[in-house]
């Protein structure tokens, strides 16, 4: 029998598989490998985003600052980069002022007990500001470092090819499957959504975890900053707008519940996916427009919405 | 005078004027060019009239504990409804034509309100989750509207709400003021004020004590779709253009922030809409002062993320006592030493 936690997931794993399907009948060339890597290679980024925001979302946070901080990072290693800085030190550096930049927010919010929401939305600010402090304009990168790992491709059996992009994406979700579902830490996330009090009484550390949960999600940004340093070969204060929404939508669609205690990082690769082929099957139409992406998506999101609304009622009611 | 609750956010307002006032003497100059009154005071509040309506309506909406994202998109949606009728008529200035387009365009504001509200208090879903449906689709449903493009405009009369003038002011002004006293007056002189800030308090006890929790939240939502549709019909009325990508973009921050400066707490329960407007107000001058000084524009945002920051310390609980706690500590020990030399 199936577990009702396990709905969500499997609602959105077969809606994955359903909408792959519709594009496979529906468009010749559509199934393949490579459309399905090409799904991976276009939103490295944002699955790397989406693993750090399910950490925020399951202790029961919001991040609204990943977007601007994968901005602040593409400016800061265009900047430093094209300052003749090695890359072997801008990207720890990167990496490091993203961890940190959560670890500030994640500790206001914490010992100020102020709502993440308004905490984070103060960091996506600060960091766009940032951007525009820094430099107005693009700034292109030439370095050969960065230039490699944007045309190197790794080949996969069956003429199959991916980006070193999907290489670190991959490595995050598995890390972020272990440290969710192996490791205390996972746990103590756990259980600070569920019951942030009960989890306090029990003795956990709930200030270490929730401000090293807002750290992770400031690193994964960060490391998605860098991936995206590598797509788009350039640094720019309006890259990657409305990537918080979007990796929020990733997260619910995935099966996490918004009020925190529920969901899996693996939901949340699938959300990513969803998002996706919606977004192929569009450009394979070619007749729709983008926009419908947004449509589609907020459609998606309010349904997932009113699906684990009904499910916590049924929960609550069997208590 | 300095417990009153808008003690801080006029203080903070005047020390922008008086920062202004210094740095360019004629900020103040307001002169009399063909019949209208130009100056830099008139343009702050022009320019502010769109910030100062949405923000109006999320007072109201943060009153009952919730929060509105979806205000920016509702205001592409209604200014671009509005531009689509008009474009369609063959005298785009005839009154009637804009008078349908601008009511057409406010149901539909309101429409969004109620959608808003319904999944807040009849399905029972987070107000912020909630709104955020509509603001991930509604700039997509507002570029379905214009079918991606950016339609442009010649009617006068349409540009009239904008950018026409009554009295020597702004026309957009005369709005403005007549929604904020609409609402000071339902919400200041009959009950309504006192179950929204109930609501806020506490939905179940209300809902116990005979409010209908469920039609004032639905309300307070239909309200703020409104001032944001209106706002969307004055900003797209003063470029005489409607761009579904980009009209309201970051309307939905800067209103919570107009809110959150004003005094109106995150956690419901209280509102004050003259605060709000002082909270707008400073959030023109800031961006006019930034545009003054010469520096980019966008460092405005650098600005506004500590200002959030310092507004939500002060009016956190925990940062106020771990201070007071600082300072009581210092006096004891000061007090103790005192008297050990005794």
């Amino acid at each position: 029998m199936l577990k009702r936690q396990y709905l969500p997931v499997v609602v959105t794993v077969s809606l994955f598989v359903m909408m792959f399907a519709l594009g496979s009948f529906r468009y010749t060339g559509f199934l393949s490998t490579q459309v399905f890597l090409n799904l991976l290679i276009d939103n490295a980024f944002l699955l790397i985003v989406a693993v750090g925001m399910t950490f925020v979302i399951i202790s029961g946070g919001i991040d609204l600052s990943v977007g601007s901080v994968i901005a602040l990072t593409t400016m800061v290693s265009a900047t430093l980069i094209q300052n003749g800085w090695s890359p072997a030190v801008v990207i720890p550096l990167v990496l490091i002022m993203g961890a940190s930049f959560g670890w500030v927010m994640g500790a206001i919010i914490h010992y100020f007990k102020i709502q993440p929401f308004i905490v984070t939305l103060a960091g996506m600010f600060l960091a766009r500001g940032l951007c525009s402090v820094i430099n107005i304009y693009t700034i292109t990168i030439d370095n050969a470092f960065y230039v490699r790992m944007a045309q190197t491709k790794v080949g996969l059996p069956g003429n199959n090819v991916i980006s070193i992009s999907v290489l670190i994406a991959v490595s995050v979700v598995l890390i972020g499957i272990y440290l969710a579902h192996y490791t205390r830490f996972g746990r103590n996330t756990y259980a600070i959504g569920g019951n942030e009090q009960s989890a306090l009484l029990m003795g956990l550390p709930v200030a270490r975890t929730k401000i090293l949960v807002y750290a992770f999600s400031g690193l994964c940004s960060a490391l998605a900053g860098v991936v995206f340093t590598f797509y788009m070969l350039s640094g720019y204060g309006l890259h990657a707008m409305g990537m918080e929404l979007d990796a929020i939508a990733a997260v619910v669609i995935g099966g996490t519940l918004l009020t925190g205690g529920v969901g899996y990082v693996a939901g949340t690769v699938f959300g990513v996916l969803i998002q996706g082929v919606i977004q192929t099957i569009i450009s394979f139409e070619g007749t729709l427009s983008t926009w419908w992406t947004k449509i589609v998506i907020g459609l998606l999101l309010f349904l997932f919405i009113v699906l684990q609304r009904l499910l916590s009622t049924r929960r609550s009611m069997n208590h | 005078m300095l417990k009153h609750h808008l003690f801080w956010p006029l203080t903070v307002l005047f020390a922008l004027l008086l920062f202004n006032f210094l740095y360019s003497p004629d900020f103040f100059s307001i002169q009399i060019r063909d019949g209208h009154l130009y100056g830099s005071l008139i343009d702050i509040l022009y320019y502010g009239t769109p910030l100062i309506l949405v923000s109006l309506g999320m007072t109201l909406v943060i009153a009952t504990k919730g929060i509105d994202l979806s205000v920016g998109s509702v205001m592409a949606i209604s200014g671009t409804m509005a531009c689509l009728i008009i474009s369609k008529g063959d005298n785009q200035s005839l009154l009637s034509l804009v008078l349908i387009a601008v009511g057409v365009s406010l149901v539909l504001a309101l429409i969004l309100g109620l959608w808003n509200g319904l999944l807040v208090s009849v399905i029972g879903i987070q107000p912020i989750i909630a709104t955020l449906i509509l603001m991930v689709a509604g700039r997509g449903i507002a570029q379905l509207i214009a079918d991606g493009q950016i339609i442009t405009l010649s009617s006068t009369t349409y540009k009239y709400i904008g950018s026409g003038a009554l009295l020597m002011l702004p026309f957009s002004i005369f709005i403005t003021l007549a929604v904020l006293i609409i609402a000071s007056m339902l919400t200041r002189k009959t009950a309504l004020g006192l179950f929204i800030e109930s609501v806020g308090g506490n939905p179940t006890a209300s809902r116990l004590a005979g409010i209908r929790a469920r039609a004032v939240m639905l309300a307070v939502y239909m309200f703020c779709g409104l001032c944001a549709g209106i706002a969307g019909l004055i900003v797209t009325s003063n470029v005489s253009s409607a761009d579904g990508n980009n009209a309201g973009l970051w309307y939905e921050l800067d209103a919570i922030l107009a809110v959150v400066i004003g005094g109106t707490s995150l956690n419901g329960g209280r509102f004050y809409l003259t605060g709000t407007l002082i909270g707008a107000l400073i959030i023109q001058t800031l961006t006019t002062t930034i545009y003054m000084v010469g520096v980019s524009p966008e460092t405005t945002l650098v600005v506004k993320a500590f200002v959030v920051l310092i507004v939500c310390l002060i009016q956190s609980e925990s940062f106020r006592k771990t201070f007071s706690q600082l300072w009581a500590s210092r006096k004891y020990r000061t007090g103790e030493e005192v008297k050990r030399h005794a």
